[in-house]
Formats: C-alpha cells, sequence, structure tokens
C-alpha cells in the first residue's frame, strides 16, 4: 500500500467544557491535524457506550471522549459516570481485539485550547502508527461507509 | 372442530433445552393437541428432513425453531423451514440473539478447530486430521457432515423471522401463553399479535423485580456471586453481584431471581436498545462507588475499580454477541514497518 493512512477519528465533546475548547483552539489558530470529526453532546456522560461500539462498527480509527475536569461538570458528577464508563469499554474494547488505545479520554477545559489541540493531535498520530480499524475491512463490506468516504475525498 | 394446524419445532445450534421446556407444558400438552399435530420435531418423532422437504410451502402453520445457526445443516433447517411454514419464531436465546453458542464469535472457525482436534492434552492426532464434509466409505457410501461457520448467526440473519422469544429456555408461563396465543388463533377468538418479540415486557427486569431497592443503588466493591451467600431479599447490585436486571427485558417473572440468583440476561435487551452488553456496562459502571474524593483520583484508580468485572465480554454479552454492534472479535493487524 502506497497511499498514506488517513485514520478516521471521532471525537464527542462535551457542550460546557471541552467544546468550548475546541472552539478556544479554533480561534486561537492552533494547527490540528485534520483527520477528525467533532460531536457535541451536553455532557460527556451523554455519550452512550452504544454510540462508541457504533463508531467502531462503521469503521472509525479511535473515538476520543472529552469531558470536564473531575470536580468541573456542569451537572456535578456526570464525568465521573464517564470515566467508569470508558474504563470499562477500555477492557471490554480489547476483548473485542481492538486496540484499548482506539478509545482515549481527555479532560478539557473551556479555557484549555493548548490541550485540545495537542491531545487530538496527539492522538491521531497514536491511532496513525496502529493502523486502520480491523472493523474498517467488515464495515466496508456491509455498508457504504467506505464509498462515501471516497465520493468526498 | 376446524381442521388441525401443523406445527414443528426444528433445532439450529441447540441443547434441546428449548425441546424440554415445550414437553414442560404437560397436561396443556393435551390441549395443544386437540387443535394441532405434531408434523417435525426430532426430540420426540421419527420424521425425517425429506418428509418436510416434500410437503407443500407453507404447509406447516407454526414453526418453532430454536438454536443458533453456525453451520450449513442449520442454515439448510432454517431456510427449508421458513419456506415450509407460515409462521417461523425465533424460540429462545439462542434463536432470537445467537446465545451461549455465540460466544463461540469470540474466537474463529480455525482456532475452534486448532483446539479440538489438535491442542487439547488428551488428543492425539499427529495427521492434523480435520472433519471433512464429504466422505465416501470403501463400501461406496456417501456420508455427509455440515460445515461450520465462520460466524455464529442468531436466526433473524439468516432468514425472515415472525415472532422472536427470549430467555433460556423460555419458562412454563410464557409457553403457557403461547399455547393460548395459538389456540385463540385456531379458534378464531383474536388475531396474531404483531410481528416481533413477544410474551416479554417492555420494561426491564428491575420494574418486576420483587427485592427490597433502595432509592439509588450503588455497587461499593465487584463481588463474585460464587464467593458470598447473597441476602435473598437485598437488590443484588446492592450487595455487589453483577445482575442484568437494569439492562434486561422483563417478562421472565423474575424466576432466578426468587430463587436467589442474579440475571444473567437471557431475555435480552428491551426494544430501545440495540446492543445489550453496552447497555448494561452502561448502568453498572455508572454505579461503581469510589471511597475518598473524586477529583483527586487517579485514572489507575478507576482502572483498578472496573478490572473487578472477570471476563466483561462474555458477562456482558452471556447471550447477545451475535446481536452485539460489534457481533464478533477481530485482531489487530501487526503495526506495518516503514
Amino acid at each position: 500500500m502506497t497511499e498514506e493512512f488517513r485514520p478516521r477519528i471521532l471525537v464527542f465533546c462535551c457542550n460546557w467544557c471541552s467544546y468550548a475548547g475546541a472552539d478556544l483552539a479554533g480561534i486561537g489558530r492552533y494547527q490540528i491535524d485534520p483527520h477528525f470529526r467533532v460531536v457535541r453532546t451536553m455532557c460527556s456522560a451523554r455519550v452512550d457506550p452504544e454510540w462508541i461500539m457504533e463508531a467502531f462498527r462503521l469503521g472509525a480509527d479511535g473515538v476520543m471522549v472529552a469531558g470536564c475536569h473531575p470536580g468541573d461538570c456542569h451537572y456535578i458528577g456526570g464525568n465521573y459516570r464517564t470515566r467508569r464508563r470508558i474504563a470499562l469499554l477500555r477492557s471490554l474494547l480489547s476483548q473485542f481485539g481492538l486496540d484499548p488505545e482506539r478509545l482515549h479520554l481527555e479532560w478539557i477545559s473551556a479555557g484549555e485550547a493548548e490541550k485540545f489541540a495537542s491531545s487530538v493531535n496527539g492522538f491521531i498520530r497514536r491511532v496513525g502508527a496502529l493502523g486502520p480499524s480491523p472493523y474498517r475491512e467488515t464495515a466496508a463490506r456491509t455498508d457504504g461507509v467506505a464509498a462515501e468516504e471516497a465520493a468526498h475525498a | 372442530m376446524p381442521e388441525k394446524i401443523k406445527i414443528a419445532i426444528a433445532q439450529g445450534a441447540t441443547c434441546s433445552g428449548c425441546d424440554i421446556a415445550v414437553l414442560d407444558l404437560d397436561v396443556e400438552l393435551l390441549r395443544l393437541f386437540e387443535v394441532a399435530d405434531l408434523t417435525f420435531a426430532p426430540l420426540v418423532s421419527d420424521v425425517k428432513l425429506k418428509d418436510v422437504e416434500a410437503m407443500e410451502d407453507g404447509a406447516i402453520t407454526i414453526c418453532l425453531y430454536h438454536g443458533a445457526v453456525r453451520n450449513s445443516e442449520n442454515r439448510h433447517i432454517a431456510g427449508l423451514l421458513r419456506r415450509k411454514s407460515r409462521i417461523l419464531v425465533a424460540y429462545g436465546a439462542c434463536a432470537a440473539f445467537g446465545g451461549i453458542p455465540g460466544l463461540a464469535n469470540v474466537t474463529s472457525r480455525k482456532k475452534i478447530l486448532d483446539t479440538v482436534y489438535d491442542d487439547t492434552a488428551t488428543t492425539v492426532n499427529p495427521e492434523h486430521t480435520r472433519p471433512q464434509t464429504k466422505y465416501v466409505t470403501p463400501e461406496g457410501h456417501e456420508l455427509q457432515l455440515p460445515e461450520l461457520d465462520e460466524q455464529v448467526k442468531a436466526l433473524d440473519d439468516v432468514v425472515e423471522v415472525d415472532y422472536v422469544i427470549g430467555a433460556c429456555p423460555p419458562t412454563r408461563e410464557m409457553n403457557v401463553k403461547l399455547l393460548q396465543v395459538v389456540l385463540d388463533f385456531v379458534n378464531g377468538k383474536a388475531p396474531l399479535p404483531p410481528k416481533g418479540m413477544i410474551l416479554a415486557s417492555e420494561r426491564t427486569l428491575c420494574e418486576e423485580c420483587p427485592r427490597e431497592k433502595p432509592e439509588k443503588v450503588t455497587v461499593d466493591e465487584i463481588k463474585g456471586v460464587d464467593y458470598i451467600q447473597p441476602d435473598p431479599d437485598k437488590c443484588f447490585l446492592e450487595q455487589g453481584i453483577i445482575c442484568f436486571g437494569p439492562a434486561t427485558r422483563g417478562g421472565c417473572d423474575a424466576k432466578c431471581i426468587k430463587v436467589n440468583v442474579p440475571c444473567r440476561g437471557c431475555m435480552g435487551p428491551t426494544a430501545s436498545v440495540i446492543d445489550h452488553g453496552g447497555s448494561m456496562l452502561s448502568a453498572f459502571s455508572s454505579i461503581l462507588r469510589v471511597s475518598g474524593s473524586e477529583t483527586a483520583l487517579p485514572e489507575e484508580e478507576i482502572q483498578r475499580l472496573v478490572a473487578k468485572m472477570r471476563d466483561p465480554l462474555g458477562t456482558l454479552y452471556r447471550f447477545t454477541l451475535p446481536k452485539s454492534l460489534l457481533k464478533r472479535v477481530v485482531s489487530e493487524r501487526p503495526p506495518r514497518k516503514e
């Protein structure tokens, strides 16, 4: 394969901290690798483990969940639930045969534009080194996501 | 007296517990046989597949198919009974969600065959013989064996299914209800229910659980049910025991709960959930309590907390792996050398 591997990364950002951090990173013109898409949720705890598995099923190479720092959650304790779910989900995903590095949890506050940029860049680099997700092949066979991707490229 | 309807009980990859569950209707069976003839049920009658093949399409009124679909014979029987039956029921957890045989999706066909025919300590197989799907004996008889599939599937992944009944196995009460549905249909008293999941609740098992539940359930520490004597009246989760109640469909009358055994999820997920394991993971991990301050807690501590759950995949998807979002285990390719 001569073509360079372009990872498909999904980033869930909570509305109150991480999305604002992402916004600030844009305003601050931080250089961020373009291979990611952001989904805004009201809280990181709104990210159902089902969604993450659905992302992998559809061929995502990595999923990052970003929320408020412990103690800063807009809903007091949403991120405490998130950190437990992600920890358990990582061990579940490794049993499914995925490298647990493909699921990443990061605390990013509304002011941490630089942290948003560096953690997304770092995550994309690490997933890039892992190569395509093994679920990509099944995804390409079963639905049109890969074709859609090709049409946009 | 209208003409008797024809029923069939077909087997896939099954332990035959579902057959026994039907037989468990005992005296109710007499009511069934007043209106129905058993045309095909390998466990109790000697009817061959070729007899079914000779029937007209749609000749069987209702077929209960139990067991998962994991080899060419299962697929053949599923397809055949679909053609011959007007109503096909995925009966029991294996047909509905893949069930226990579905856990074979944690490995591959090759690894299964290697383990069975080479790797076990008691196997001596220097020629690495594997089962062949065809063999002609010296006398000229051709013998056939089904071919094992790469992946275990639920019945509705292979053929169109009219009704789905979960549980491992469906309880006697569910079977009596099913019988009533059949009787009402035959006697023209009530139309058939709409297609899909039947004989189950739309709520979770927690709704019908008889145990005392505190306002807010928390888990201090995950404990194996094999290490403690559970309190018969308190919520299992409150005692640290993984119970699938919050993520599992009710409708089984909480049979396990009543004999002090936590729910393992054989009724499958509720209608609003796709992935049973993901739903349970979400519910369960959210109520894990930590001692001390959450803000000062390092991530490693959280890892240690959840690591107490033994075999998350096998626990969370005990009955539903083939119906989960990811369906089967994969393996990462070794990193490419640049």
